[in-house]
């Protein structure tokens, strides 16, 4: 991907502007466009909000930096709504919820995939493997309580198969912990990769938060309510492999870098053309904020970013079903558990260990991805599609 | 896609045969996953049954605001604690009438600016919507009558709202032709003819004479509008598919 960091400016943060309409504009087809096309406004929306999260931490810890975080936090405010806004109001809550697990698994695959540190990559693997779960357990729920084809969302794009059974993903806290990268020997693009995730997995989490309340049906409450406990565990995961040793201005840094990164990334993959404009716009907008923090760097850190930061940007990260890849690793790594920060195989874990007896009591009273999904097996056109009547 | 047409080819992406490798690969590998646990989708019926043992509803309908003049005679012709349902149908019906008034105005919105040449007209149109909000006003007397509180939201009204959620979306939404907007509209007036039928023969039961025979009028106005509509949606209908 050649673009050059230090020499690319991109939009100055002044002319970083919006009016009403710019930020409303016409949803994409949830029947015509393409899944990835959903894939990336789901991605992007993921990193605007880890954006604004990151920011507003900042700001509460560093008085010195709230005036610029001020500026760059009310565009990438924007930002976001502009691209959450690009999802269609015909896509209920459910569908929204498919299109969030085939960003978790896909995304997460071709992350695991590029990733360059042999940990980090197993780590992306493990939790891989536990989305690609949920994303059958809610296929599941949409065919048996809506009566929907979960595969009307991916089209085709991703199995909906059994990954590492949810129920058995309920871990003690501890062992959700992992270990960080070493800010002076990780490679830039393991910085980027380990702030995509984590982003995409903690916009998971408060996604589930905050629909889940909004079913009827008591399974998928419950479904919901459990799922959303594994993405908390998921962010608790990614954002133990980050480094808490950088300062403050450098995670600023990072996360800039990030932006420019997917949003390059979705630029170049983009089919639908009014939605690639969208990614290429703001491609320029994070180099300009990049850029701002750079100086910001330079003047209160008294330090260089080109430190920390690549000269150019790694190759984009590909947005392509990564099937092949998911089925070898679930052939090979399914029966999986952690403990502490290292991964073990399920027959090294104790009865009495802190997770067993944690994951025994939340499903002492019944697992909702168990029943929701007992006995089921994905087929086009739903279950009924082969049911006697 | 055209704003007058609702079923124009197109590269819709959502069935198998789109994508017949794919396709091909994610069916046979679901195939071949045995599920992680037995069963089928009774399973689940269990995890349900505990909460549909619970004994709690969504709500309840509030006890009367007013028990002076009028209200009072009324709710001593009306025994018992069935009274209750009768409040609640009418807060039923007041709460779709009011939302069947926005309905209209949304559609309204649409046929001013699509300016489609043929039907609904944006007069005929009009003359529903002004129906349905003196049904509304009509309604909200009836429950000041009987004492009750029209602004009360009760069970009926906000199942019927949960209901209706839907058509309001399909409706509002600026990509949804006029076809497809009067899709929604039938079934809120299908449904809304079912609605006065109750409430007349609950009024009846009640010996609330004038108010069956106003809500008789109601429904007549009803029947007008879901004959219309009927005819809009089948007439255009028929005309994008071209057997006109």
């Amino acid at each position: 991907m050649a673009l050059h960091l230090f020499e690319e400016k991109g939009v100055p943060l002044e002319r970083q502007r919006f009016t009403w309409r710019e930020l409303v504009q016409t949803p994409i087809s949830k029947l015509d466009d393409d899944a990835f096309t959903r894939v990336r406004i789901i991605l992007m929306n993921g990193i605007e909000s880890e954006a604004l999260r990151f920011q507003h931490a900042c700001a509460r810890m560093n008085g010195n930096l709230q005036r610029p975080l001020a500026r760059v936090r009310r565009v990438e405010q924007h930002q976001q709504t502009l691209v959450n806004w690009l999802l269609p109001p015909d896509q209920s809550a459910l569908e929204t919820t498919i299109g969030f697990e085939q960003v978790a698994i896909e995304i997460t695959a071709a992350v695991a995939q590029q990733e360059p540190d042999a940990y980090l990559a197993q780590v992306y693997r493990f939790g891989m493997l536990e989305d690609f779960d949920h994303l059958y357990r809610y296929s599941a729920l949409m065919d048996r309580v809506e009566g929907m084809d979960a595969n009307n969302i991916l089209q085709c794009y991703s199995d909906i198969r059994p990954g590492r059974p949810t129920s058995v993903e309920h871990r003690a806290p501890e062992d959700d912990l992992r270990k960080p990268y070493d800010r002076h020997k990780a490679a830039p693009i393991s910085k980027l990769n380990a702030l995509t995730i984590m982003a995409a997995e903690h916009q998971t989490h408060d996604y589930y938060m905050t629909v889940g309340p909004s079913f009827s049906d008591p399974v998928a409450r419950q479904l919901y309510a459990e799922i959303a406990s594994i993405e908390e565990q998921h962010v608790t995961q990614y954002e133990s492999i980050i480094d808490p040793e950088e300062s403050w201005l450098e995670k600023w840094l990072l996360h800039e870098a990030a932006e420019v990164y997917n949003y390059l990334s979705c630029a170049g993959q983009e089919s639908n053309p009014r939605i690639k404009s969208i990614w290429e716009r703001f491609v320029d907008y994070e180099l300009g904020q990049l850029h701002l923090v750079m100086q910001l760097m330079k003047d209160i850190e008294r330090r260089d970013p080109q430190e920390i930061l690549p000269h150019s940007l790694p190759e984009a990260l590909p947005h392509a079903s990564q099937r092949d890849f998911v089925r070898k690793v679930l052939s090979q790594e399914v029966d999986l558990r952690a403990m502490g920060t290292e991964f073990i195989g399920k027959g090294q874990e104790g009865p009495d260990s802190a997770s067993v007896r944690y994951r025994q009591h939340m499903n002492s009273q019944g697992s909702p991805s168990e029943a929701v999904a007992a006995g089921y097996q994905w087929q086009p056109g739903t279950e009924l599609a082969t049911a006697r009547s | 896609m055209s704003q007058n047409s609702s079923a124009e080819m197109g590269k819709n992406r959502t069935g198998i045969a789109m994508s017949p490798i794919n396709a091909k690969a994610v069916a046979e590998g679901a195939k071949e996953s045995p599920p992680s646990s037995s069963g089928d989708r009774h399973t689940q019926d269990a995890l349900k049954a505990f909460y549909l043992e619970q004994s709690e509803r969504i709500g309840s309908v509030p006890p009367p605001a007013n028990l002076k003049g009028v209200a009072k005679t009324a709710l001593k012709m009306i025994q018992g604690e069935k009274a209750t349902v009768l409040v609640d149908k009418l807060a039923e019906r007041l709460a779709f009438e009011r939302t069947g008034t926005r309905l209209y105005e949304a559609i309204i919105g649409k046929a001013e600016v699509l300016a489609e040449q043929s039907g609904p007209r944006v007069d005929e149109l009009e003359k529903i919507h002004h129906q349905e909000l003196s049904h509304f006003h009509m309604v909200k007397g009836y429950i000041e009558n009987l004492g009750g509180d029209p602004t009360a939201q009760t069970p009926s009204a906000d199942v019927v709202g949960v209901a209706s959620s839907g058509l309001l979306k399909v409706i509002t939404d600026p990509r949804t032709t006029m076809p497809q907007s009067l899709q929604a509209l039938l079934i809120a007036e299908l449904a809304d003819n079912d609605g006065w039928s109750t409430l007349i023969k609950l009024a009846e039961g009640f010996n609330q004479d004038q108010m069956a025979a106003d809500f008789r009028k109601a429904l007549e106005a009803e029947e007008r509008h879901l004959m219309q509509v009927r005819g809009w949606l089948s007439a255009r209908t028929q005309e994008e598919a071209g057997t006109a």
